[in-house]
């Protein structure tokens, strides 16, 4: 089969490999018919995220149809057409009975890599690196799916790949890290970072109970999509100079009640500290680059909520604690645990209570892949997501 | 768990009653390192370059830093340091924790595992799954190369004893008769080495109710001689061989074994998985 392989530092290629098959008896073979390029993708293409090795298929959005089944899968069968979720999850652990997916105990079979990172292992990611278990993944013809019966969601016939493939992640992402904030009725929520998923952020920020929201960015299109399509007050930040200030004033003093963090472990920034973090990252002395980490917890009303949602993936610096603490902020964080949403996010999809696909910029084939990468890296060509079909 | 812990002394009783005897937690001086993990690894180093040194130059001053180098392999290997001892100084660390599951839980492995060669390695993890379940499941010992990597296999000749094999480094194998020393239904299984045993080991497995309703905590001890004696297990060391890591692996797939009916597996094709069709109990 064709599928997207990682050659190295911004070197994608797209190659010939083996078809996958039935590993273990609760496997599903998916046949993909739509998949995407995620923005936490291109801290593999960058290199951020490590443990890859040449040739390792990459994607972890993807939806098609099912092709082959293991012989203990009961929910599934030949011919569902189904969104996967990006985390691997089993279903049976204490992690995932609490519905914590995204921490699975079991899915990760190279556990001890991030138990060595981390004091503990998240769950496996389809096509993440081989810390998260080292899956290929769904920029490909076909795909593996374990756990088969956790995870894949089946859709209805009528509707189409694009109202639904931002199932699989960027959709329950953003919803999660809305829902990480505890929006109350009336809360100003500001989001850092307006991609694909700043988008699905801010669209549900609103759905629970959010009065205003602040996007900010310093890409005019994705900004003009927060604007227009999802119905956000916009800043872009690189025209100011100084954000926190700004959001104060934009909010009478006060700060927003939930700042955002859909950026991660990337973020551009110009003032001093950014300018280090920059330096310290590429000579891996620090290895993400904090800038809207500060900014949050700086900008934060007091007694306010921050969520994370842009993958962090080490150790960072001069973590501003004090205002964290004086201001008596919770902070939340966390990969998305999309099966715990999936039920309910598909009925309100179905019921047209979010925009899937103005965010859509570039629909692709599979062998465009390369190119996709590079310009969804550089944001030329007016990219804000692309959509690839085998 | 660090290799340069000796732990408490074992003494040759077995108690089951749940008062505990603080006293024999005491370690006797002389089997106790007094070197710390990364400076015995550090000595070896710095002792290999001192040897190497001496005989390059093939001098006075080549034979003082070769003799010099020798020791701190020594030092380095057998976590004691003389010189430390004499001054009555230690980087070694203590056990940091003394819970109850230290308590005396081997009949006789004192005497089956000599303390001051034996390597010790502790290591639990949390199952979802009931107590009686997972016990039944390990105690048919047969079942336990299906998720131990490094058995070959496992006989059970009579109720409490067993023949064992195992892969050592080097591609060899080892092999050796069990015996059952202690076993308590539904809390644990002791196992000593009995005969002539390549490698003489000695260990137990409890099961305890984890708080809270979490599933069933799984804490596996064993005592062993390594083949090649301390240096031997220092130098499986660095060839990522080393029994902290084979145990600590060992349990995490006995856990996915019994939570899940598998051994995860990111294989693309059943050609690449080690652990293919893997289901408890069939």
């Amino acid at each position: 089969m064709r599928a997207v392989t990682w050659q190295g530092t911004r070197k994608m290629s797209v190659d010939t490999v083996p078809d996958p098959e039935i590993v273990q008896q609760d496997d599903v073979i998916v046949k993909v018919t739509a998949t995407a390029i995620c923005g936490s993708d291109l801290h593999l293409y960058n290199h951020y995220v490590t443990t890859l090795e040449k040739g390792d298929v990459l994607g972890h959005e993807f939806m098609g149809e099912v092709v082959e089944v293991g012989k203990n899968v009961r929910s599934l069968k030949i011919g569902d057409r189904v969104v996967v979720p990006f985390p691997i999850a089993c279903g049976r652990c204490w992690y995932c009975r609490n519905g914590i997916f995204s921490c699975c105990d079991n899915s990760n079979p190279n556990a001890e890599i991030p138990e060595a990172l981390y004091g503990s292992s998240p769950a496996g990611i389809f096509g993440y690196s081989h810390m998260y278990g080292g899956y290929a993944g769904g920029q490909a013809e076909y795909v593996r799916v374990p756990f088969a019966d956790v995870g894949p969601i089946k859709v209805p016939d009528g509707v189409s790949d694009e109202q639904v493939l931002f199932l699989s992640d960027i959709l329950p992402t953003g919803w999660q890290a809305a829902q990480r904030g505890d929006i109350c009725r009336g809360d100003t929520v500001a989001v850092w970072g307006c991609g694909p998923v700043g988008y699905f952020t801010i669209q549900s920020a609103f759905a629970q109970g959010a009065e205003r929201v602040i996007a900010i960015d310093c890409v005019p299109e994705r900004l003009a999509l927060a604007r227009d399509v999802c119905g956000a007050e916009v800043i872009n930040h690189e025209a100011t100079e100084d954000l926190v200030e700004l959001l104060k004033q934009m909010t009478g003093g006060r700060g927003p009640d939930v700042c955002i963090d859909a950026v991660g472990l990337e973020a551009h920034g110009h003032d001093l500290l950014a300018r280090a973090d920059k330096v310290k990252q590429t000579l891996r002395l620090e290895m993400d680059r904090p800038t809207v980490v500060r900014q949050t917890i700086q900008a934060a009303a007091k007694g306010g909520r921050v969520s994370l949602i842009g993958v962090y993936g080490g150790v960072i610096d001069k973590f501003p604690i004090g205002a964290f603490f004086g201001k008596g902020l919770t902070m939340r964080a966390g990969q998305c645990d999309v099966q715990a949403f999936l039920p309910e996010l598909l009925q309100k999809v179905l019921a047209g209570e979010f925009d899937m696909t103005s965010i859509i910029s570039h629909r692709l084939t599979l062998d465009d892949a390369p190119h996709g990468y590079e310009i969804f890296c550089d944001k030329k060509d007016g990219c804000t997501k692309i959509v690839m079909r085998p | 768990m660090v290799l340069a812990t000796a732990g408490p002394r074992r003494t040759p009783h077995a108690s089951t009653d749940d008062d505990v005897d603080w006293s024999t937690f005491a370690v006797p001086e002389d089997t106790r390192h007094n070197v710390a993990k990364g400076e015995r690894i550090g000595s070896v180093a710095l002792g290999a370059a001192l040897v190497g040194l001496g005989v390059r130059r093939r001098d006075p001053i080549g034979l003082v830093a070769a003799l010099f180098g020798g020791y701190f392999i020594t030092r380095g290997a057998t976590g004691n340091c003389l010189v430390y001892r004499a001054l009555g100084v230690s980087t070694g660390s203590a056990d940091a924790v003394l819970a109850p599951w230290h308590r005396d839980d081997v009949t006789g492995r004192a005497a089956t595992v000599n303390a001051r060669k034996a390597i010790k390695v502790e290591r639990a993890v949390t199952i979802d799954r009931p107590r009686d379940e997972l016990y039944a499941f390990w105690r048919n010992f047969e079942n336990l190369p299906r998720f131990m990597e490094h058995l070959v296999s496992v006989r059970v000749d009579t109720p409490t004893r067993s023949h064992w094999e195992a892969k050592a480094p080097g591609g060899r194998t080892v092999e050796w008769d069990a015996e059952i020393v202690n076993e308590v239904p539904y809390e644990i299984i002791a196992w000593k080495s009995v005969g002539e045993p390549d490698v003489a080991n000695a260990g137990a497995v409890n099961f305890f109710d984890a708080p809270g309703g979490r599933g069933t905590i799984v804490r596996v001890t064993l005592d062993y001689e390594p083949p090649a004696g301390r240096l031997g297990a220092m130098l499986s060391h660095f060839t990522a061989e080393e029994p902290d890591r084979q145990i600590r692996e060992d349990l995490r797939k006995f856990k996915q074994l019994m939570e899940t009916g598998e051994i995860t597996t990111s294989a693309r094709r059943v050609e690449d998985s080690a652990y293919v069709g893997a289901t408890p109990q069939e």
